[in-house]
């Protein structure tokens, strides 16, 4: 084992990226035969470390027996920094898996770690924020009230909680909103709004459950690239679920692609494309590789 | 010409007093149908001859409103009826809340206790009235616990829904931000459930409102029910049509002021 772990040492980076991939397909039997220091040593090789980690996690709903499987034996690693997509059938566990992430279920198996934290640990750091499949604002606050939630419910003192209202308005550039109600807003502005609470305590980790979901083609785009440009600033990682194959692969730096029920990590896609990305990262010949490359592992070439 | 006049015709309806006018004009119709239901029944009595006592002309009913307002009858009874269906809507307002929030949060409790309560809704609670008279003979409170009892259930079932239908994902923020309880409560459940907790004390105060009369008619000594029944063994016929509109204009009152309790918490809505 000593001497497996040297030579992946010399081998490079490309190598042991390429490596990491086999490894994370690997990793059932891999761990069976490593020690538990030695399988993550690998891991820390890599520059970035993991910051989310998940280890062979299972998720049940319902009862042992009968309820459903959602999720069966999923292993991954998000790296600090990292923009990672998961993408799959519907049914297949995205959402739970998100959930697992912020501490809003519990796995039935294996384990979490979440910068060197439990998820529950992780979730009273406020480690996450977390932003959902409707903007699910609430509609007796108005913007600004929505957006300082979080730091309300920390205790943060208005004085702060006003200057960091601003700061994330102009992020989102909704300044002349602050005093407006969410149903004054259109639905994309509203899902620019729920990214911005998410971001009000400034988290690590961004976890996204198909937020674009219920935006039109363009709407959805012109979001996405607000979010990245937003990655870029805010230096968060975030884990984006999504269903639309090019938005993921417009986004990533990784796609995890997702088998149907129950769900596991089937492949993941690294994607080597150039940022900042921009409408002429379409005219790539790579671009469409990678595309074809996903909606392969989705079984749909 | 036909066109020149019609092109006139429309400018003054665009004008802003037309304008005016026609965004008003359920209003402005309103006086012209009072009077004209007034003019009506004056028309009725007067042809057909009717004695007072069968029914007065508006304006009989008009002078013992004055006589009775003037020489405090009124204004008593009205004073110890609104006294009652405050003190009984205060405690079913009070109940409602408390025992509502409580079964749900808890479905166990709810099952266990929800029998019970669905069981005192089919008893008529007039029925059950004599025997809160015997127990208490302290004047409004008795007739207020009537009321009381009356208005409870519609606005325990509306706190239950209202806090059930927090939708899961809004209460998964605030475990997501590490809220404690007291938070999930002030800054969540309180303000979400409030619209719908607010349509069961409309209904509430509609039927203290008939709670309290109901039981005042049946065996009160006092209170503007009790001044009905008494108008009526006096055959002053002009004086029970005076405790009647007297009756409606505090209803309406207390609705109206519900509503607008309801325009000032709710000023976040949209606006239709
Ligand atoms: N609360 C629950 N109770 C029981 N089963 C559940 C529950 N939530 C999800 N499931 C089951 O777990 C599986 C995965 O659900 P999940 O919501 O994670 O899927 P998803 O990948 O997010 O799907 P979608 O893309 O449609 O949102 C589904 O098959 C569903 O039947
Ligand atoms: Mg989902």
């Amino acid at each position: 084992m000593q001497s497996r772990s040297r030579q992946l040492q010399s081998g490079g980076k490309k190598e042991i990226a390429k490596r990491l991939s086999a490894l994370s397909r690997a990793s059932a039997s891999l761990r069976a035969r490593l020690s538990r220091r030695e399988y993550f040593g690998i891991f820390f090789l890599e520059k970035p470390s993991p910051l989310i980690e998940i280890e062979s996690v299972s998720k049940r709903y319902g009862a042992p027996r009968d309820g459903v499987l959602a999720l069966s034996d999923v292993s991954l690693s998000v790296r600090a920094g990292e923009f990672l997509s998961l993408i799959g059938p519907s049914g297949c566990g995205k959402s739970t898996l998100l959930k697992l992430i912020g501490d809003l279920l519990t796995p039935s198996a294996g384990r979490i770690t979440i910068a060197g934290k439990s998820p529950d640990a992780a979730r009273r750091a406020r480690d996450c924020g977390i932003v959902f499949q409707s903007p699910t604002l609430m509609e007796w606050r108005n913007i600004a009230q929505n957006i300082t939630l979080p730091l309300e419910i920390i205790g943060a003192p208005l004085p702060e909680r006003r200057a960091r209202a601003d700061e994330l308005l102009d992020l989102i550039r909704l300044r002349d909103f602050a005093a407006r109600y969410p149903h004054e807003l259109s639905a994309g502005m509203q899902m620019q709004v729920a990214i911005a609470r998410a971001l009000a305590y400034r988290p690590a980790i961004l976890l996204m459950d198909e937020p674009f979901g219920a935006l039109d083609e363009m709407t959805r785009e012109r979001l996405g690239r607000e979010l990245l440009d937003l990655w870029t600033r805010a230096r968060v990682t975030i884990v984006f679920v999504t269903h639309s194959v090019p938005e993921a692969v417009r986004l990533s730096d990784r796609v995890a692609v997702m088998s149907p029920r129950p769900g596991r990590i089937e492949r993941i896609v690294e994607i080597d494309l150039p940022r900042p990305r921009s409408a002429a990262t379409r005219d790539l010949p790579r671009y469409w590789e990678l595309l074809r490359q996903v909606r392969a592992a989705l079984g749909l070439e | 010409m036909a066109v020149g006049s019609t092109g006139s015709a429309a400018e003054w309806w665009d004008a802003p007093v037309g304008t005016w006018i026609r965004k008003n004009i359920q209003y402005i119709l309103i006086p012209f149908a009072l009077m004209a239901f007034l003019l009506a029944w004056q028309a009725l009595v007067v042809i057909n001859r009717y004695p007072t006592f069968l029914l007065p002309t508006p304006g009989e009913v008009a002078a013992s409103f004055v006589e009775n307002w003037r020489n405090g009858i009124l204004a008593r009874h009205l004073g110890i009826t609104l006294v009652e269906i405050g003190l009984g809507f205060s405690i079913a307002f009070t109940f409602a809340a408390l025992v509502g929030y409580v079964l749900a949060r808890s479905p166990l409790l709810e099952k266990i206790v929800s029998p019970y309560l669905v069981a005192t809704q089919a008893i008529p609670i007039v029925a059950i009235g004599p025997l809160i008279v015997i127990w208490i003979n302290t004047g409004p409170l008795q007739n207020a616990l009537i009321a009381a009892l009356i208005t409870f259930f519609p606005m325990l079932v509306n706190t239950i829904v209202g806090v059930r239908n927090i939708r899961h994902e809004y209460r998964d923020l605030m475990h997501s931000y590490a809220a404690n309880a007291w938070q999930v409560f002030t800054k969540l459940e309180v303000p979400a459930a409030l619209p719908v907790f607010f349509g069961g004390v409309r209904v509430g105060i509609t039927l203290s409102v008939i709670g309290v009369v109901v039981v005042e008619l049946l065996w009160a000594d006092r209170g503007l029910g009790f001044l009905i029944n008494f108008a009526r063994g006096q055959l002053d016929t002009p004086l029970l049509f005076a405790t009647v509109v007297t009756m409606s204009a505090m209803a309406i009152t207390l609705y109206i002021g519900v509503l607008i309790l309801e325009r000032c918490i709710f000023h976040w809505r949209r606006k239709v």
